[in-house]
């Protein structure tokens, strides 16, 4: 299937346009009216991160005339793995107005706007109706879906792009020609089902395989050339270094683009795919201490016993003293319990606060009344109590 | 009928870090039985309680969702490949 260009061509090039784009301009199905569109194109990068790097440099350097960037974080050195927009300069600027002097250096014809801003939902539709076409390099279900759902209601399409350790999807969804993210996977997992990148990590390289795959395709979707990713998944596995792609079908049920929608406008997102779970909410509520807390209760010789529930790769990386690691798997499938003391107070402890929450849920429902957890986690405590310590 | 099933690396802990698994089954349902006899705690993380495919995880034979054919009594042809693919959400 194949459609027609979403961007109609800018009048001209210029004489220094033709010299930059020449190895486009010699491609027959790119052209010189290929290029004009790429000119007159607006394109929206949610996110200058892991898939929103790649994306953007390549972007610019293929000639997209407008280049909008929006993300409210800061460079952070456990960036540069992999964002390789961000140079070690970089570090604590602001990642939207990093990416946009890389964008300048790459190409200084491209017209950037720069969003320092979260993404919201008070602001995604006005800031998603200046754009043709939106490409999708978030790092949080919430975020995508409302990216998915804005789209939609927009009628614009997007291409979407995500990513875990080593393995890659993308698509295109649009749904006035195909499926939308919401027919894919209808619901996202429960809060601490799948980890995040920040917690399961993500091969540095990933990020250019895909970013290039979304780049293709917003390519292809505004000049209107090829078979684009419309209903269809590609899956890169890097281990195995396969590509398969899977059909995605526009499911008639869907409750955004489907028959009868009962989603016709925004949602609150945040609630929807919960940051933590009721349970883990609950639990932590009241159970909740410092890492300050903890080192004093540890100076006094309070009697605790101090539990990681991180994998044994981020244990390697830095615990906190005294700390016994029991990843989070050996909780939700019990096994867990048996190894923790009656007579101690439990105190748990993961990366941020949210695993450790998920697990306090479970340890205070087997019984163990007192146990608690570190709000934020061992972040907090390199922070607070040990700066020498690195982070990740 | 033997059937391969293509493992994301989100289960591979469940694997033994393989990331294709033979099994057995005339339906999907068989084969993901047959898939939890072999890795205990690999269907929890496709099925929910009630037994059916959780809506972030997407099940495919060959290239087709099952959920737009016949679900968990989708039949399964001797070589059929099974793929399993959950929402990821890192960017």
């Amino acid at each position: 299937m194949s459609l027609p260009p979403l961007v109609e061509p800018a009048a001209e090039l210029t004489v220094d346009e033709v010299k930059r784009y020449s190895r486009h301009l010699i491609i027959p199905d790119v052209g010189m009216a290929g290029q004009k569109r790429l000119k007159n194109a607006k394109v929206l990068c949610v996110g200058a991160g892991g898939l929103g790097s790649p994306a953007l440099m390549y972007l610019a350097a293929a000639g997209v005339g407008t280049l909008g960037i929006i993300d409210f974080d800061v460079v952070d050195e456990s960036n540069l793995q992999r964002q390789i927009i961000h140079g070690q300069s970089d570090v604590g600027r602001l990642k939207a107005d990093s990416a946009a002097a890389s964008v300048r250096e790459i190409n200084p014809l491209v017209n950037v706007i720069v969003h320092n801003v979260a993404l919201t939902t008070d602001n995604v539709m006005e800031v998603f109706s200046g754009y043709d076409l939106i490409v999708d390099g978030t790092d949080n279900f919430a975020t995508r879906y409302m990216v998915n759902d804005a789209a939609v209601l927009l009628g614009k399409p997007y291409v979407w792009g995500s990513i875990y350790r080593f393995d890659g999807q993308a698509s295109v969804f649009w749904a006035e020609h195909g499926p939308c993210y919401r027919c894919l996977y209808p619901e996202p997992p429960p809060p601490g089902m799948v980890p995040s990148c920040a917690e399961g990590g993500v091969l540095g390289v990933l990020c250019a395989s895909i970013g290039s795959i979304q780049v293709n395709e917003a390519i292809k979707l505004l000049a209107g050339i090829g078979e684009p990713l419309v209903g269809r998944l590609m899956i890169y596995d890097a281990l195995e270094m396969t590509y398969r792609s899977v059909k995605v079908k526009k499911d008639p049920e869907c409750v955004l683009c489907g028959k009868n929608p009962s989603v016709t406008e925004l949602i609150d997102y945040d609630s929807w795919c919960g940051v933590v779970s009721d349970e883990a909410q609950q639990a932590a509520t009241g159970s909740t201490i410092t890492a300050a807390e903890l080192r004093d209760m540890q100076e006094r010789g309070d009697d605790i016993l101090v539990v990681d529930v991180r994998e044994p790769n981020e244990y390697e990386i830095v615990s906190i003293p005294g700390a016994v690691l029991i990843p989070k798997g050996e909780f939700l499938n019990g096994s867990a319990l048996e190894r923790l003391p009656q007579d101690k107070k439990v105190v748990l402890h993961c990366k941020s606060g949210a695993r450790s929450a998920e697990c306090l849920a479970i340890v205070k429902a087997a019984g163990f009344s007192d146990a608690v957890h570190v709000g934020g986690g061992v972040l907090s405590w390199v922070k607070t109590v040990d700066p020498s310590l690195p982070t990740y | 009928m033997s059937v391969s099933v293509r493992i994301p690396t989100i289960l591979r802990t469940y694997t033994a870090g393989a990331a294709e698994v033979s099994s057995e089954g005339a339906t999907l349902r068989e084969v993901l039985q047959k898939l939890e006899a072999d890795y205990p705690g690999i269907g929890a993380r496709i099925l929910d309680d009630k037994g059916a495919i959780r809506r972030f995880v997407n099940v495919y034979v060959g290239d087709e969702d099952v959920r737009f054919s016949d679900g968990l009594e989708t039949a399964t042809p001797d070589g059929s490949q099974v793929s399993v693919i959950p929402a990821v959400a890192g960017g």
